[in-house]
C-alpha cells in the first residue's frame, strides 16, 4: 500500500534486457511459457519515495543505470520487476525539443508539444500566452522553426514543458545549455515550482547544482542504489568512487613508462603519483570554495640532475591560465638530485576559484621554466570541480569576497 | 480496453493535431501541396490506361463509355491505394516513431489512428479527385456512392489489422516489413485492378475467394463503374477476417508494448 505521504514511491524495481534464442521465441514468450536464454539486469531492487516539494538528486557514472531509472519513472520503459506508483502529473525536460518539425512556426511546435503532453485544445489556448511571454524570443515565435539558433529552440522547448505546474518535474543536463540568463529564469521557475508542492528529480554530475537545488539525493552504481541521503554526504561518496577510480589510472600510467600523448619530457625526472587532498587527507574531486586542499606530488629520479624544479599550472574549463608557478620562484630549487631518489611535493593552497571544472597540469625541469630540460611535462594530471556551497551566488573564474555597503542618502 | 479508449480520449487534441500536420508538412514549401496529393495515384492510372486500353477495353462488359477502362481502374485503384497506405505506413509505423515511443509518454494506441484518420482523409480527396475526372469523361454517379462511406471503413478495418499484426512483428523481425512488400507486389497483380475479372481463367477464379481484397475491390466497382449496390453478401468474410485481424493486433500490441521501446 502506498503512503499518502509520497508523491511518488518506487519499489522493488529492476530492469533486465532479454535475449531469445530468436526473435520468434520473444514473440511466443507473450503467449506461451517462454523463458529468455539470458538477461541483463540494468537495474535492480530500486527503492525510494518522493514527498511532494522535496528535490531528489540522482546520480552516479556513465553507464550506473540513471537514465534508464529516469525512463521508468516517465513511464516510457516498462519495468521488468517491482512497481513504480506516481500521484500526479510528470513532465520531463529530457528531450527538449523533441519532435520539433523544422517547417512549422514555434507556436505550432509548441501547440503540438502540449498536445503529446495530453492537454486538450481549450488548456492549450490557455497556455500559449505564457509560453510565449517565457520564452522571450519576440516575433520569432511565429517563424518557423529551421530559423532558429538552439538557444531559442531550448527556450521555446523549456517553455511549453513547464507551462503548468507538474506534480513532478524531471530536469537533467539538457538545461546547461542556452544562455545564462535563460538557465537563471529556468532555475527560478524550477524553484518556484518546487515551493508550490512540485517534487524534483534531477539528474545531474554537476555537484554544485545537485548540492543547490536538492535537498537529498541517490547514489547508483552498478544498477543499484548505493548511497541515500543528503546531498553533501553522498556527493562526498561519489567523490570517493571516483577518487579510487583515479589512483588506479595513475598507476597504470606509470607502468606504461607514459607513453600517453599529455605526458612529455625527457624522461631523467618522473612524477609518479599525483592527487588533490582536503585537510583529512582524504582525495577530493569536488571542491568548495575557499576550502583548504593539498595538491600532493611525488617526483622519481631517474638520473643524477644538477637541478630540479616543480611546477604546477591550475587551468579553467577552456584552457585558461588561471594560477601557475614553480619551485624556482619559491626559492626551492632541489640541487645534485641522485639517481632513485624520491622527492614528496606538497603544496597547500586555499581554492579561491569560482565554481567550475579545473585541470592542474604539473611538470618538472632544470630552470625557471620548463621551456629548457623539460624531464616531465604532465597535462590534466589532476581534474577537479569547484562547488559553490557557503557563499552568496557569484560567476566568474576567481573568488574576491565582497563587502558591499549601499546606503539610503536622505531625501 | 477501457483505459486503451480513455487514453484516446485524453490524447484527441494529439491525434488531431498530428493529422493536420501531416497535411501541413506537406503544404509547407510545396506551391502544390495539394495537387502532389492525388497525382501519384491519378498518374498510374494514366499510365495503365495509355498501355492497356486497347488490349483490355474491349473485355469490359456491360459499359458503354469509351473510356470504361480508365474508370474501371479508378475504381480499382481508389480501393487498393487505401489499403496499401494504410498497410505500408503501419507496418513502419513504430519504426519510423522510435524516437517518440523512446522519449515520450503517450497512448501509444494513438499512432494507428493517426495513420488510419491520414489515410483515411488522403483517400477522400483522391475519391473528389476521381469524381472529377469522371465528370470529365461523362460518367456520372448516383445515391449509390453513399455505399463507399462504409466500403472505404472495411478497407481500413483490414488494412490496419494487418498492418498492426505486421507492425509490431515488424519491430522485432525486421525482415517481416521486406517480405511484405513483396508480397504487396503479389497481392496486386492478385486482384482484379488493372484487368478486368473475365480474363481470369475459370479453372483459377475459384482461387480469388482467398483474397480478402477481391470483394472490396469488386465492390468499389461494382459502386463506381457499374452504378450498383455492392453484393453484401461477399464482403461478410472480410468484415470477419478484418475484425479478427484488429482484435489479434490489439493484443499482440498489448503483449508488446512494454518490450517495444527496448527493441527500438
Amino acid at each position: 500500500m502506498m503512503d499518502s505521504n509520497y508523491l511518488m514511491e518506487v519499489s522493488g524495481v529492476g530492469k533486465a534486457y532479454s535475449r531469445y534464442r530468436s526473435e520468434w521465441h520473444r514473440i511466443a514468450s507473450w503467449f506461451l511459457p517462454v523463458s529468455p536464454s539470458q538477461e541483463t539486469w540494468i537495474l535492480r531492487h530500486i527503492n525510494f519515495s518522493v514527498r511532494p516539494g522535496e528535490a531528489l538528486g540522482v546520480v552516479g557514472q556513465n553507464g550506473a543505470g540513471k537514465s534508464t531509472l529516469l525512463k521508468m519513472i516517465t513511464g516510457t520503459l516498462a519495468p521488468s520487476e517491482g512497481q513504480i506508483t506516481v500521484r500526479g502529473r510528470i513532465a520531463a525536460i529530457l528531450e527538449l525539443g523533441m519532435g520539433f518539425n523544422p517547417e512549422f512556426s514555434g507556436r505550432h511546435n509548441a501547440r503540438y508539444t502540449a498536445s503529446l503532453m495530453g492537454f486538450d485544445a481549450e488548456q492549450i489556448d490557455a497556455m500559449m500566452p505564457k509560453v510565449e511571454a517565457f520564452a522571450e524570443i519576440g516575433d520569432y515565435f511565429d517563424k518557423p522553426v529551421r530559423t532558429y539558433s538552439s538557444g531559442m529552440q531550448m527556450r521555446v522547448a523549456f517553455a511549453v514543458a513547464t507551462a503548468e505546474r507538474p506534480d513532478i518535474l524531471i530536469v537533467d543536463e539538457a538545461l546547461s545549455v542556452g544562455d545564462s540568463y535563460f538557465q537563471h529564469k529556468s532555475y527560478d521557475r524550477i524553484r518556484e515550482f518546487q515551493a508550490q508542492g512540485t517534487s524534483l528529480l534531477l539528474v545531474s554530475h554537476d555537484p554544485s547544482l545537485v548540492q543547490g537545488l536538492c535537498d537529498r539525493a541517490v547514489l547508483i552504481e552498478r544498477g543499484a542504489i548505493i548511497k541515500d541521503g543528503p546531498p553533501g554526504d553522498v556527493m562526498d561518496y561519489y567523490n570517493a568512487l571516483i577518487a579510487e577510480k583515479e589512483n588506479s589510472a595513475v598507476e597504470v600510467r606509470t607502468l606504461e613508462d607514459g607513453k600517453s600523448q599529455t605526458i612529455s619530457g625527457t624522461g631523467e625526472a618522473r612524477i609518479s603519483q599525483v592527487g588533490l587532498f582536503n585537510q583529512q587527507g582524504q582525495p577530493v574531486e569536488y571542491v568548495r570554495v575557499d576550502q583548504e586542499v593539498e595538491l600532493q606530488a611525488r617526483v622519481t629520479i631517474n638520473t643524477n640532475l644538477r637541478s630540479l624544479v616543480f611546477g604546477y599550472l591550475i587551468k579553467d574549463r577552456l584552457g585558461q591560465s588561471v594560477f601557475g608557478t614553480n619551485t624556482w620562484h619559491q626559492d626551492q630549487v632541489i640541487e645534485d638530485a641522485q639517481e632513485g631518489e624520491l622527492i614528496d611535493y606538497r603544496i597547500q593552497f586555499p581554492v579561491k576559484l569560482g565554481p567550475g571544472s579545473y585541470s592542474i597540469s604539473l611538470s618538472v625541469h632544470a630552470d625557471d621554466s620548463h621551456v629548457s630540460a623539460n624531464y616531465h611535462w604532465w597535462d590534466h594530471a589532476v581534474v577537479f570541480d569547484v562547488v559553490n556551497e557557503q557563499h552568496p551566488y557569484f560567476i566568474g573564474v576567481c573568488h574576491l569576497p565582497a563587502t558591499i555597503s549601499c546606503t539610503r542618502q536622505p531625501q | 480496453m477501457l483505459g486503451l479508449m480513455r487514453g484516446i480520449w485524453s490524447y484527441r487534441q494529439f491525434i488531431v493535431d498530428s493529422v493536420r500536420n501531416d497535411f501541413a508538412n506537406r503544404f509547407a514549401r510545396s506551391r502544390f501541396g495539394f495537387i502532389w496529393m492525388v497525382a501519384q495515384p491519378l498518374a498510374m492510372v494514366l499510365v495503365y490506361a495509355l498501355i492497356l486500353s486497347e488490349i483490355l477495353a474491349a473485355r469490359l462488359p456491360g459499359i458503354e463509355n469509351q473510356y470504361a477502362y480508365a474508370i474501371y481502374l479508378s475504381a480499382g485503384f481508389l480501393a487498393w491505394t487505401l489499403f496499401f497506405e494504410l498497410l505500408t505506413r503501419s507496418l513502419t509505423l513504430f519504426i519510423d516513431n522510435a524516437n517518440l515511443i523512446k522519449k515520450m509518454r503517450f497512448p501509444r494506441i494513438a499512432l494507428p489512428i493517426i495513420v488510419v484518420g491520414t489515410g483515411l482523409i488522403n483517400n477522400v480527396i483522391l475519391f473528389i479527385a476521381i469524381l472529377g475526372v469522371f465528370a470529365a469523361l461523362g460518367h456520372m454517379g448516383g445515391l449509390e456512392l453513399l455505399w463507399l462511406a462504409p466500403m472505404m471503413l472495411l478497407t481500413a478495418m483490414l488494412a490496419l489489422g494487418f498492418g498492426l499484426v505486421l507492425g509490431v512483428l515488424n519491430v522485432f523481425i525486421r525482415d517481416v516489413g521486406q517480405f511484405v512488400t513483396i508480397v504487396l507486389q503479389f497481392l496486386f497483380w492478385l486482384t482484379p485492378i488493372v484487368y478486368p475479372l473475365v480474363i481470369v481463367p475459370d479453372e483459377y477464379r475459384h482461387l480469388l475467394q482467398y483474397n480478402p481484397l477481391f470483394p472490396i475491390v469488386s465492390a468499389y466497382q461494382d459502386i463506381l463503374v457499374y452504378g450498383q449496390a455492392p453484393v453484401i453478401s461477399s464482403l461478410w468474410p472480410t468484415l470477419i477476417l478484418a475484425l479478427g485481424l484488429l482484435l489479434a493486433g490489439l493484443m499482440l500490441f498489448r503483449k508488446a508494448s512494454p518490450e517495444m521501446s527496448d527493441a527500438l
